[in-house]
């Protein structure tokens, strides 16, 4: 198995084989899982609240559907580790974050100090994914 | 027109410093070629036959003379001493060095412009219409809709890597000047019958191999919903594109292989789910954006009239200019098609020429246009025969716009490592072949359109004439279309038969006028006589 190379998480790591999302249906005793690109991350909700880990694989990280499912898991109130894997490199790093990600294992590691540089690059966001905890500059012009 | 804020000159700040890093890492090793590509495309960076071409993006096609100016100053320090303005209402430097890019960019910062995602597989620059703002036809000004999606677009985390390119256009009149349908999204504000401002969403359309005219898919959506239904358009795209055939990834082969009603409910649904979250800009942001987009200070006495006994200035006047919404101001077009010219070329003299008359005559405003053509918005009547006398002494003031040397063309195989055929020679040789004025009269309204691949860049699916590119054994061949319009009598052109060599196509096209002349009724356009006599006609006359 691929090491997580970042966590942005307290609780213990989660260490469970992830089984595919077509067999999880079928393994009730299952608490990780993986997403493909092809894969309907909403298929994933009705059991969100026995899932510790969602890995989602990103066989090349120019097939963006991976963000979508992130977002979507997020969006229905998942909050166990999401883990992005596969090719996941640095120019990527800050998007998948505010996409709901919160652990990394890219298949090969990454250089530590372009990846810090990568966390803290964009102090300002445009939008608001209301699943990064960001918030938005259109909401800084406009305080509530 | 917009002014950054804090807030918009710190991230694309920040963008020059991702960028100026990510070259870094490329020259030093750490990224190869094929990881820098996608890297270097969200910020309009080619490699092209020759060298690098730096895309540089013109929001809705609005500049200032500032702006513009630096564009000119890019040309002669980055480039050589050239910019080409693109249909995409953006402009190009066709020999960057990968080093200096950033060093442009910055420079670029400083007058509030950038390169982001002006290529690759994101959402692309927002087009809109030319005349917006001075336009007499528009219900509002359709630009404070697009800057607030230009932010939302703007490195939106979710929608970085889509299936393929995606391109947004906002208009808000009945005429359509910027091919709204042919958009992967068409954005058209409206009024409903309460009188509210909407927007009225089409989606699926677009050129390339697979033309295909943008069907309505939804006829209001409330401007406080706006990004919401935007973002739900998008993540079906995003979650269901195709990315198995690139060539059949653009949300077009979405819509039309689920069919529009299917892609329609998808969206609905996502758009319901999306309404939950707490995504959407209050108006007050829109109220923002729009109070940079109020009418400049015009002279309500300034006067209606011109003098036109000077011959050259009135052709000028009656081909170039269009009416504008306030008395005693016209919409003035600058053709950058001269004859025998490389369409939407121009020079870094001419464009800082062009920067001083929209700062002096036009409340500091240019546009491009998708016609790869720079228009004065807010020209006083009175200023107009000066305005003319600048850009005639600078061979800016052909008086062809719309008509048949006014040629929309991609770069072609002179420069683009897509292209299968060479689009420039083509539009200057017909340029040439119609170069008497008396003759472009006689024609009137002909719009041709080249794309020397079937990526479609030059267009040529709308053109009134459209000719693509293709390589027929190894040479360089031509295919004819007539009939197609980018106006909201939207349609796409159909081909005539075999194709030409490069003399061929410039000798059918001159065929193809002469039937119309001969067989047009009353103030028929070229289009409108094709239309009503079909392409029987011009066949038998192109190859009879």
């Amino acid at each position: 198995m691929v090491e997580v190379q970042f966590r942005f998480r307290d609780d213990e790591a989660v260490n469970d084989p992830a089984v595919t999302v077509d067999s999880f249906a079928d393994q009730s005793n299952a608490t990780a899982v993986r997403i493909e690109p092809g894969d309907d991350a909403r298929a994933l909700l009705p059991a969100l609240d026995r899932i510790a880990l969602v890995e989602v694989n990103f066989p090349a990280w120019t097939d963006g559907r991976g963000y979508s499912s992130a977002r979507i898991l997020r969006e229905a109130g998942y909050a166990g580790e999401l883990r992005a894997v596969g090719d996941v490199v640095i120019d990527m790093l800050g998007h998948l974050r505010r996409c709901g990600f919160d652990a990394f294992a890219p298949d090969k590691p990454l250089n530590e100090a372009d990846a810090s540089a990568a966390w803290s690059r964009w102090d300002n966001v445009y939008q608001a994914t209301a699943v990064d905890g960001r918030q938005p500059i259109w909401a800084k012009r406009h305080p509530a | 027109m917009y002014k950054y804020d804090e807030y918009d000159h710190q991230m694309v700040a920040t963008r020059v410093e991702e960028f100026r890093d990510q070259v870094r890492r490329r020259i030093s090793g750490e990224l190869t070629e094929d990881q820098f590509k996608p890297l270097r495309l969200q910020n309009g960076l080619y490699l092209q036959l020759h060298a690098y071409m730096l895309r540089v993006a013109i929001p809705y096609g609005t500049l200032s003379g500032a702006q513009m100016h630096l564009l000119g100053d890019i040309a002669d320090k980055y480039d050589r001493g050239y910019g080409h303005f693109t249909t995409r209402q953006n402009i190009q430097y066709n020999w960057i060095k990968l080093d200096q890019t950033p060093d442009a960019l910055a420079e670029l910062a400083t007058v509030e412009m950038h390169a982001i995602q002006t290529s690759g597989n994101c959402i692309r620059n927002i087009s809109s219409d030319q005349f917006a703002g001075a336009a007499a036809d528009e219900i509002v000004d359709p630009r404070p809709y697009a800057e607030l999606l230009r932010q939302w677009s703007s490195f939106h985390p979710e929608f970085l890597v889509l299936p393929r390119k995606f391109k947004i256009c906002v208009i808000a009149s009945e005429t359509d000047r910027a091919a709204m349908r042919l958009h992967d999204i068409g954005i058209k504000i409206v009024r409903n019958d309460a009188g509210e401002l909407g927007a009225q969403f089409y989606a699926g359309g677009g050129m390339g191999r697979t033309p295909m005219i943008a069907p309505m898919i939804r006829d209001f959506v409330p401007l406080d919903q706006l990004i919401t239904f935007s973002e739900a358009c998008l993540r079906v795209y995003n979650r269901y594109g195709r990315r198995d055939n690139k060539y059949k990834a653009r949300i077009k082969i979405l819509v039309h292989e689920l069919g529009r009603d299917e892609y329609v409910r998808q969206v609905e649904e996502e758009f319901a789910h999306l309404l939950t979250q707490p995504i959407e800009p209050p108006l007050a942001e829109l109220e923002r954006i729009r109070a940079h987009f109020t009418d400049p200070a015009f002279d309500p006495s300034a006067p209606d009239d011109l003098d036109l006994s000077d011959p050259d200035f009135r052709l000028w006047v009656e081909r170039n200019t269009t009416a504008h919404k306030q008395p005693g101001y016209v919409i003035a077009t600058i053709s950058l098609k001269p004859i025998g010219g490389i369409p939407g070329d121009a020079s870094a003299d001419q464009i800082r020429l062009m920067a001083q008359l929209g700062r002096d005559y036009s409340f500091d405003e240019l546009r491009v246009t998708h016609a790869q053509n720079i228009v004065l918005p807010h020209v006083r009547k009175a200023d107009l025969h000066t305005v003319w006398q600048a850009l005639d002494g600078a061979g800016l003031a052909t008086p062809n716009l719309d008509m048949v040397g006014d040629i929309i063309a991609c770069p072609g195989l002179d420069y683009c490592s897509l292209a299968n055929a060479r689009s420039i020679p083509l539009a200057q040789k017909i340029s040439q072949r119609f170069a008497s004025p008396e003759k472009q009269a006689e024609i009137g309204e002909l719009k041709v359109k080249i794309s020397g691949c079937i990526n479609a860049c030059g267009h040529h699916h709308a053109g009134h004439i459209g000719i693509l590119g293709v390589d027929k054994k190894g040479l360089e061949n031509y295919q004819l279309s007539f009939g197609g319009s980018e106006g909201a009598d939207t349609s796409l052109a159909r081909i005539t038969g075999p194709g030409f060599t490069e003399d061929g196509v410039v000798d059918a096209v001159e065929k193809a006028t002469q039937v119309y002349l001969a067989n047009k009724q009353g103030e028929e356009r070229f289009l409108d006589t094709y239309r009503r006599i079909g392409m029987d006609p011009f066949k038998e006359a192109i190859y009879g």
